[in-house]
C-alpha cells in the first residue's frame, strides 16, 4: 500500500469570525468578538485573537467566555456567509491546480503531486498558491525556512496583512496538512507520523464530521492517559478497532500520519452568466438587440453544451450612468436564442421608453440563467400531441402572448392573481404576462372586512364619485357609530340624473391602516341596488363624499 | 358555411378538394356494390366539412351546465358569440371551458375582478387580459383589432371588447380568422354577423333588503338568438351570480318558462 497522498491545506483561522466580518455590518472588527452556537447553552464555537488574548477558548460556555471579557461581541453563526466568503478564496486555489476540496468553509484541501511536477517542486506549487492567495485580495501571505517542531525543518507560510490569515501548510494526508497548516509548516515526506506524535489528542477533534463520537473518544482516551496523538498511534490497530469502534479506528489512522483518504475534489461549477460591455455605449433598442446577437447565441449554445435548457432568465442592463435594469422572464417551454433576444428587446423598450428611462445610453447586458432544465425533458411531441410536460396548446398560447406583448407593449398583456386585501381592488393584482404570479399579501388569510362572495365583477380604478341621496335629496350620512339615520333613497353615478334605489346593504365600517398618520382613516362600504336592477358596491372615506368601488354587472 | 360572409381563400380551396377529391372520386371510382356504403349519410359531410381546416376536428368547448340550453354544443370552436348586458354572463361562458383546460384572453376589459373571474370558474393562470394602450397608440381600434389577431391564431377563447365602431371589413376578418384557427371569438357588445347573440335582461338580486342582509344571487333572463340550427331563440333564468359567486341554475322554474316562451 502507498502511503497518504501528499497534501497542501489552506486554512483560515477563527473563519466563522472573520467571514461575519467579510460579510459586513456583524462587526466592526474592533473589540474582540465570539461566534456562538446556537441554542440556550450556546458555547464559543470561534472567537478572533483579542477575544483569545482575554482568555476567550473554544468551547467555553458563554457565561464564562463573558466573565473573562465582559465586552466580547456574541455573535450568531452564519454558515452561509462562511461558505459565500470562503469562494473568492477557493476559485483562486483552483486557479492554480484543479481537485480544491473543501473540508468546510475555512478549510480546503488540494493534491499536490500533479502539481508538484509541474511547478518544479513543492515549494513551488505552495509559492504560487500563496501567490493566488494574495491575488484574491485575501492577504499576503511571507515564507520563511524556520527549522522548529519535531517534526524537523520546513518551510512556514503564514501571513497576516489585510485582516484575514491565511495559513497554508503541507504533509502527507489531509489530516496532517491541516495541522501543517495551522501552524504554518511543510512537513517533509514520510515525517507527518513524528510530526504528528507530540500534538495533543485533542487536535483530533478538530475535524468535526462525527462530533459527539470524537468528543467522547477524546475524553476517554484522556482518562486512560493516552494524551498525544504519537501514544494513540502506538496502540495497535486491530485493538483500537476492537475497542472504539470504526471511528475510533479512522482517528488512530490519521494520529498515525496513515489518512489516505483521497481527496474529494469538488468540480468547479460551470459559468453560464453571459455578459456583454456594450463600447460605445448604446441608446437604441435595435442597435442593443443587434449587438446582444452573438451573447443570446452563446448562451443558449453553452447551456446546450452541457445538456440544459434556460425556462427562467434573468436579464440584467446597465447604463453608463450606473443606473440598473433587471427582470426575470419565466417561459412555458425553453428558451432559443431569439427568444433570448425578443426578451432583451422588450426590456429595453420598457426601460428606455418607459416612465422611469436610465440618464445614460446603455453599456452593460448580462444574462443569468435562473432555472434550467435538462434538454430532453422539453423536447415537443413529434405529432402535436400533449406530452408529459406542458401541452402544445399551453406553448402556443404562451407564444402568441409574447407576440401581443411585442405588439403592444411589456405592460399591456397582464395576467390576474387573487391577492389578499379588504377592498376587491385590493384583491385582484394584475402582473405583466411573463412575471411571477406572486400575491403581495397572502389571500388566504381571514381579512376581516372583506365581502364574502359573490364578488364585484367590474372594479372602477380609481374609484368614481357617485352621489347617495336620502328622501329629502340630502347625501347619506354614515354616523361614528355605523347608523345610517337617513336610508339611501336615490343614487347617481357621477353627474348622471339619479335614479330610485330599490334595496341597499350595509354599512360594514373598515378601519384600515389607522396607525398611520397620514392614512385615510374609516372606509364605511354599503351595497345599493337601483330601479334598473345594477348592484353597485359603494363607499365612503372619513367624511368625504361616496364613491362606487366596483359593479356586480 | 354562413351565407352572407365571404369566405376566405383558403377555406375555398379546402372545400373544393374536399367535395371532388373525397366524395366525388369515391363515387365516380367505386360505383356499385361499395358506393352505398361509402355514399355520405347524413352526418357525415358535416363532420368531413369540420375536419377540413383542420382545428375544428377539435371538440367543442364545454359550457356550464346551467347555460347548456342556450348553447347545446357548447362553445363551437370556430364561431363567433355576441354577448350583452352583463359581464358576469361573459366571464360564465369562459368559466367550464378554461377550468378544462382551456386559454382565454379578455382584450379591452382592464378592470375585470380576479376573484369574480375565479368565481365563474375561470382558471386565472391560463387567462390573459389584454390591453392595448389607449394613450399611446395612434388608433386604439386598430391595436385591439391587431391583437385580437394575434390571439386567436393560439388561444382557445378570445373575448373582446372593441373601443369603437369596427369597419364591416374588420368584423369580417377576425370573424373569419376565429373560423380558420378554430378559436371561439366572444365579443361583449353588438358583432354584426355573430352566430349566436346572448343577450341578459336585467335581473332581480336576492339576500339583499333595506338595510339588511347582502347581495348573494342574482336571477337573469338569458336570450339566445342565433342562425341557421340556432335561429329559433331561446330563453333560460339563470342565476349571475349563484351562490358563491358561480354560475347557477333556476331548476324548479325552467321547463315551465321555456314553454311560455
Amino acid at each position: 500500500m502507498n502511503g497518504p497522498p501528499r497534501m497542501a491545506a489552506i486554512w483560515c483561522p477563527d473563519w466563522p469570525v472573520t467571514a461575519l466580518r467579510l460579510a459586513g455590518g456583524a462587526t466592526d472588527g474592533t473589540g474582540p468578538s465570539a461566534v456562538m452556537t446556537s441554542g440556550a447553552g450556546g458555547t464559543v464555537l470561534a472567537c478572533d485573537q483579542a477575544a483569545r488574548e482575554q482568555g476567550v477558548r473554544r468551547g467555553m460556555r458563554r457565561r464564562e467566555a463573558q466573565a473573562r471579557c465582559p465586552e466580547l461581541e456574541v455573535l450568531a453563526r452564519n454558515e452561509a456567509a462562511e461558505a459565500r466568503a470562503f469562494e473568492p478564496l477557493v476559485l483562486a486555489l483552483e486557479s492554480v491546480a484543479p481537485g480544491v476540496e473543501i473540508t468546510r468553509p475555512g478549510l480546503a484541501a488540494i493534491g499536490t503531486r500533479g502539481p508538484t511536477r509541474y511547478f518544479g517542486g513543492e515549494d513551488g506549487v505552495l509559492h504560487a498558491l500563496s501567490r493566488a492567495v494574495a491575488r484574491a485580495g485575501m492577504s499576503g501571505t511571507g515564507i520563511s525556512e524556520t527549522g522548529m517542531s519535531g517534526a524537523g525543518s520546513g518551510a512556514g507560510f503564514g501571513s497576516g496583512m489585510s485582516g484575514v490569515d491565511v495559513l497554508i501548510g503541507a504533509a502527507d494526508g489531509a489530516f496532517a496538512a491541516e495541522q501543517a497548516a495551522r501552524r504554518g509548516l511543510s512537513v517533509p515526506p514520510g515525517r507527518s507520523a513524528a510530526f504528528l506524535a507530540d500534538l495533543p489528542v485533542e487536535t483530533l477533534g478538530a475535524g468535526g464530521a462525527d462530533g459527539a463520537e470524537l468528543a467522547a473518544l477524546i475524553d476517554l482516551l484522556r482518562r486512560l492517559g493516552l494524551r498525544t496523538l504519537g501514544a494513540f498511534a502506538a496502540l495497535t490497530a486491530a485493538d483500537v478497532l476492537a475497542r472504539f469502534g470504526p471511528v475510533g479506528a479512522g482517528a488512530h489512522r490519521r494520529a498515525g500520519g496513515r489518512d489516505d483518504r483521497p481527496v474529494a475534489a469538488r468540480r468547479p461549477p460551470v459559468e453560464f452568466t453571459v455578459r456583454l460591455d456594450l463600447e460605445p455605449p448604446l441608446d437604441r433598442v435595435d442597435a442593443v438587440a443587434f449587438s446582444a446577437r452573438g451573447i443570446a447565441e452563446r448562451f443558449v449554445t453553452d447551456l446546450a453544451a452541457h445538456g440544459l435548457a434556460c425556462t427562467c432568465l434573468e436579464l440584467q442592463a446597465d447604463s453608463d450612468r450606473g443606473e440598473q435594469t433587471q427582470r426575470r422572464w419565466r417561459v412555458a417551454g425553453v428558451l432559443n436564442a431569439s427568444d433570448v433576444l425578443d426578451r432583451i428587446r422588450w426590456q429595453l423598450q420598457g426601460w428606455l421608453a418607459g416612465p422611469h428611462p436610465p440618464s445614460g445610453p446603455v453599456s452593460r447586458l448580462a444574462l443569468v440563467p435562473v432555472e434550467t432544465v435538462p434538454t430532453g425533458t422539453h423536447q415537443q411531441a413529434l405529432w402535436g400531441a400533449a406530452g408529459t410536460g406542458t401541452a402544445p396548446g399551453d406553448e402556443r398560447a404562451h407564444r402568441a402572448l409574447a407576440r401581443v406583448q411585442t405588439l403592444l407593449g411589456h405592460g399591456s398583456v397582464l395576467t390576474p392573481v387573487l391577492d389578499g386585501g379588504r377592498s376587491p381592488a385590493e384583491r385582484t393584482r394584475l402582473v405583466p404576462w411573463g412575471d411571477e404570479r406572486a400575491p403581495l399579501r397572502p389571500p388566504q388569510q381571514p381579512w376581516p372586512g372583506s365581502l364574502p362572495a359573490p364578488a364585484p365583477t367590474v372594479l372602477f380604478d380609481p374609484p368614481r364619485p357617485a352621489r347617495v341621496l336620502d328622501d329629502a335629496g340630502r347625501p347619506v350620512v354614515v354616523t361614528e357609530r355605523g347608523a345610517v339615520p337617513h336610508p339611501p333613497a336615490r343614487f347617481a353615478l357621477g353627474d348622471e340624473r339619479p335614479v330610485a334605489v330599490t334595496s341597499w346593504a350595509g354599512p360594514w365600517p373598515v378601519d384600515e391602516r389607522w396607525w398611520q398618520p397620514g392614512a385615510a382613516g374609516r372606509t364605511v362600504r354599503c351595497q345599493l341596488v337601483d330601479v334598473r336592477g345594477r348592484a353597485y358596491l359603494i363607499s365612503t372615506v372619513g367624511a368625504h363624499g361616496w364613491q362606487v368601488e366596483a359593479v356586480y354587472d | 358555411m354562413p351565407e352572407n360572409d365571404q369566405p376566405e381563400p383558403l377555406d375555398l380551396i379546402e372545400h373544393a378538394f374536399d367535395d371532388v377529391g373525397m366524395f366525388g372520386a369515391t363515387g365516380r371510382g367505386h360505383a356499385g356494390a361499395l358506393a352505398p356504403a361509402l355514399r355520405p349519410a347524413a352526418g357525415l359531410p358535416a363532420q368531413f366539412a369540420a375536419t377540413a381546416s383542420g382545428h375544428r376536428a377539435a371538440p367543442p368547448l364545454r359550457v356550464h351546465p346551467a347555460l347548456s340550453p342556450l348553447l347545446p354544443d357548447g362553445l363551437r370552436r370556430g364561431n363567433t358569440i355576441s354577448v350583452t348586458g352583463s359581464v358576469g354572463l361573459l366571464l360564465a361562458l369562459l368559466g367550464a371551458a378554461s377550468a378544462d383546460g382551456a386559454w382565454c384572453a379578455l382584450v379591452g376589459f382592464p378592470h375585470i375582478s380576479a376573484e369574480a373571474a375565479h368565481g365563474y370558474g375561470i382558471e386565472l393562470s391560463r387567462l390573459a387580459i389584454v390591453t392595448p394602450a389607449v394613450t399611446s397608440a395612434p388608433a386604439p381600434a386598430a391595436s385591439s383589432v391587431t391583437a385580437v389577431g394575434a390571439l386567436l391564431d393560439a388561444v382557445d377563447v378570445v373575448a373582446t371588447r372593441m373601443p369603437a365602431r369596427l369597419a364591416p371589413g374588420e368584423v369580417r376578418r377576425l370573424t373569419a380568422r376565429a373560423r380558420s384557427h378554430g378559436a371561439v371569438l366572444v365579443a361583449f357588445g353588438d358583432w354584426p354577423g355573430a352566430d349566436l347573440r346572448l343577450r341578459a335582461e336585467p335581473g332581480a338580486w336576492s339576500g339583499i333588503g333595506a338595510g339588511t342582509g347582502r347581495l348573494h344571487t342574482r336571477r337573469v333572463q338569458v336570450l339566445a338568438e342565433g342562425r341557421g340550427q340556432a335561429a329559433r331563440p331561446r330563453r333560460v333564468e339563470v342565476l349571475l351570480p349563484g351562490a358563491g359567486g358561480c354560475v347557477g341554475e333556476v331548476v324548479h322554474l325552467l321547463h315551465a318558462r321555456q314553454r311560455a316562451g
